[in-house]
């Protein structure tokens, strides 16, 4: 799907905060802020609702806990049971070291694994930039253009809160595994409650 | 709303001179863009050379069995196995530096740890090799893992050592890989935008997955971050833990002991932070790094080697004062006899461990020593020198004297291949951070970035204006509301 996108480019971070709250107030609609280096609170000021990763990474690790444990369990004492010194088949505090490892190995490779999913990231992955120095030195802010959007308007808008050199683009946005274009549901339906 | 967080004006700025965003990136990026230099040709071209000795050496051993090696029916375990544990020690630097100084948030480790990390991953590759290689048959390597075979299906023992070996040291391996790269994509997107060259678009391109820098992408990453960095945490202590337990859960005297695992962890901590104290001196010179990687990093670096260098003289006197208490004789000879008995075969690796793992450091109390770039270099060569006798004299001197007499070795020493096994190490380890200085950035550029705010000189001058008129503003106002 191509959409057009008002792109401007933010210097400071003192000048991107007031103008990301200017911006939502006036109801305009941010595609995203793309910045060098993680600026912190700027995901609540955009609206944007916890990551659950974390979450993610519990249950990954809970499946490597059950996993050594169940698979070391079955092979001692059901497959394959061994008399080893006429220590016990089920030796509990021998199988932790494993199923520790175990736990950590699995959360730490699914999380990872579900963070590149998520954020549809891969080798070989096209997408759009909107702006080199996002990855450098400035704090670059991107407005979708909808239907009804006044372009001029969005521009002066933005010029007004401090941008610099504002432009418009259009981008397509990319797939990810045949998945087109579905939006990501990362904005929050109620009123966003915006720091002060 | 307060973004900024108040930092003490007596903490040292994490990064020297004025530095804009854009700076930072020229600094730290514009070594990958120029063509390296001749002493990098010199260090990567001798790197290669010892690896080459290495892979020849391995196959000899591969093709003519492991009896190129000097090991005997009693020291089963020598060179070898010495050097798996000082590598994988050296390793755990790294993931002290990025996991738990993460969680302690010690903003200092930004400077130094992606270079630490990296150092974790190819100190853990060495690491990797001795083991594997001392099976003999190495193509038969995979039986260790459990996994349905036509042999019974014949199972691993799940309660030997030697197994949790296997699973803590490809865990850690793996999870210090996916610390370390994920850490790195934002990086290496920021190479890929600046980049010219045709070659340099696609590598970069392809590396860094396809970073944008988006705002919920950050969140993620920052999740991530901290989540990984909570399993690397126990992770990196059970690592050393689990490779002392293939000695402590042995019934051979100097071996049999309980102290190990800490007393392995602290050793791995001290031997790690000289080896990245090593690689970060020639870094930051070679490289021109030092506004990033500043005498205040060294020195904070030369505090834990302190700490941990005293935690492991203390380990060393309690183990010996305990083999005495114990009054289990074979114990208390394998120590008097074996170790500290200086006239005795490797007297000389007990006083060299020590000299240079519990006397030499103690000089670090001293904050002129300390913050001395020449002396510290010197300093942990020593470390690390010192730390590979400490796993010479656990491994050796435990065993080269059997309980019978008539089965002692009378001096074990290495083989030519055997030393050049370990100098191949030092070959696959050097040539490995050679390119990865030459082909990545060094400094994580993104964190700098982040803490460039609240701690780069420019700010905390800053800052220090701030406060001062503010200062000044309170006194007028409570002058005018008459306190004066």
């Amino acid at each position: 799907m191509i959409k057009r996108f008002v792109v401007g480019t933010f210097e400071e971070e003192k000048v991107l905060f007031p103008a990301v709250k200017n911006v939502r107030r006036a109801g305009y609609k941010i595609h995203d802020v793309y910045t060098p280096y993680p600026v912190h609170h700027l995901d609540k000021a955009l609206g944007l609702r916890e990551t659950s990763l974390h979450t993610m990474g519990f249950i990954y690790g809970l499946t490597g806990t059950l996993i050594a444990l169940g698979g070391m369990g079955w092979i001692f004492a059901v497959d394959w049971p061994l008399n080893i010194g006429g220590k016990p088949h089920f030796p509990l505090p021998a199988y932790i070291p494993i199923t520790f490892e175990l736990t950590v190995l699995l959360s730490a490779v699914g999380m990872t694994l579900t963070y590149c999913w998520l954020n549809q990231m891969m080798p070989g992955v096209k997408k759009h930039h909107f702006s080199p120095r996002a990855t450098d030195d400035a704090f670059v802010m991107v407005i979708e253009l909808m239907e009804k959007s006044n372009e001029d308007e969005i521009k002066a808008f933005l010029r007004d809160n401090g941008a610099i050199d504002i432009n418009t683009q259009v981008a397509e946005e990319g797939w990810w595994f045949g998945r087109y274009d579905q939006e990501q549901k990362l904005y929050r339906t109620e009123e966003p409650v915006i720091e002060s | 709303m307060s973004l900024l967080r108040y930092e003490s004006e007596l903490r040292e700025p994490l990064v020297d001179g004025a530095k804009s965003y854009h700076q930072v990136t020229e600094d730290i990026i514009s070594p990958i863009e120029s063509k390296p230099s001749r002493l990098w040709w010199i260090g990567f071209s001798t790197a290669i050379a010892l690896l080459i000795f290495g892979v020849y050496s391995v196959y000899r051993e591969v093709d003519l069995g492991i009896g190129q090696w000097n090991l005997t029916r009693t020291v089963g375990w020598g060179w070898d196995i010495t050097n798996f544990v000082w590598w994988i020690g050296i390793g755990h630097a790294g993931t002290l530096i990025s996991a738990i100084l993460l969680l302690f948030r010690q903003t200092w480790r930004t400077g130094v740890n992606r270079a630490a990390e990296a150092m974790t991953i190819f100190a853990v590759m060495c690491a990797g090799q001795f083991p594997v290689f001392h099976m003999g048959r190495v193509w038969m390597g995979f039986f260790v893992f459990p996994y349905p075979n036509s042999r019974g299906p014949l199972w691993p023992n799940f309660n030997s050592a030697l197994l949790w070996d296997v699973f803590a040291v490809s865990t850690y391996f793996t999870v210090s890989l996916l610390f370390w790269y994920t850490g790195l994509l934002p990086d290496l997107a920021t190479v890929r935008d600046r980049a010219r060259t045709k070659f340099r678009k696609m590598f970069y391109g392809l590396a860094s997955f396809g970073w944008t820098g988006s705002t919920k992408h950050w969140q993620r990453q920052e999740s991530l971050a901290l989540v990984l960095a909570g399993l690397a945490t126990p992770l990196v202590l059970s690592v050393h833990t689990i490779v002392s337990f293939d000695f402590a859960t042995s019934v051979i005297p100097g071996w049999h002991t309980t102290i190990f695992p800490p007393y392995f962890v602290a050793g791995a901590i001290f031997s790690g932070f000289a080896m990245v104290q090593s690689l970060l001196i020639i870094t930051r010179k070679v490289l021109h790094l030092e506004d990033y990687i500043t005498i205040g990093h060294i020195e904070a670096m030369n505090k834990v080697i302190v700490l941990t260098g005293s935690i492991v003289g203390c380990a060393y006197l309690s183990e010996l004062f305990v083999s005495w208490y114990s009054g289990n004789m074979y114990e208390w000879w394998a120590f008097r006899e074996n170790r500290a008995n200086i006239f005795s075969p490797y007297g000389w690796a007990y006083y060299g461990m020590m000299f240079c793992n519990v006397v030499s450091p103690q000089l670090f109390w001293s904050r002129r020593l300390r913050r001395n770039v020449t002396f510290t270099f010197f300093m942990v060569v020593l470390v690390n020198v010192g730390m590979w006798f400490e796993r010479f004299v656990i491994i050796v001197t435990s065993i080269y004297r059997d309980y019978l007499p008539s089965s002692w070795t009378i001096y074990y020493s290495p083989s030519i291949w055997e030393i050049g096994f370990y100098l191949g190490t030092f070959g696959l380890f050097f040539t490995l951070y050679f390119l990865f200085a030459k082909f990545f950035p060094v400094i994580a550029v993104a964190e700098i970035k982040h803490v460039l705010k609240t701690s780069g000189e420019s700010f905390k001058a800053e800052m220090e204006t701030i406060e001062r008129k503010e200062s000044a503003q309170f006194y007028t106002e409570d002058v005018a509301a008459g306190h004066h």
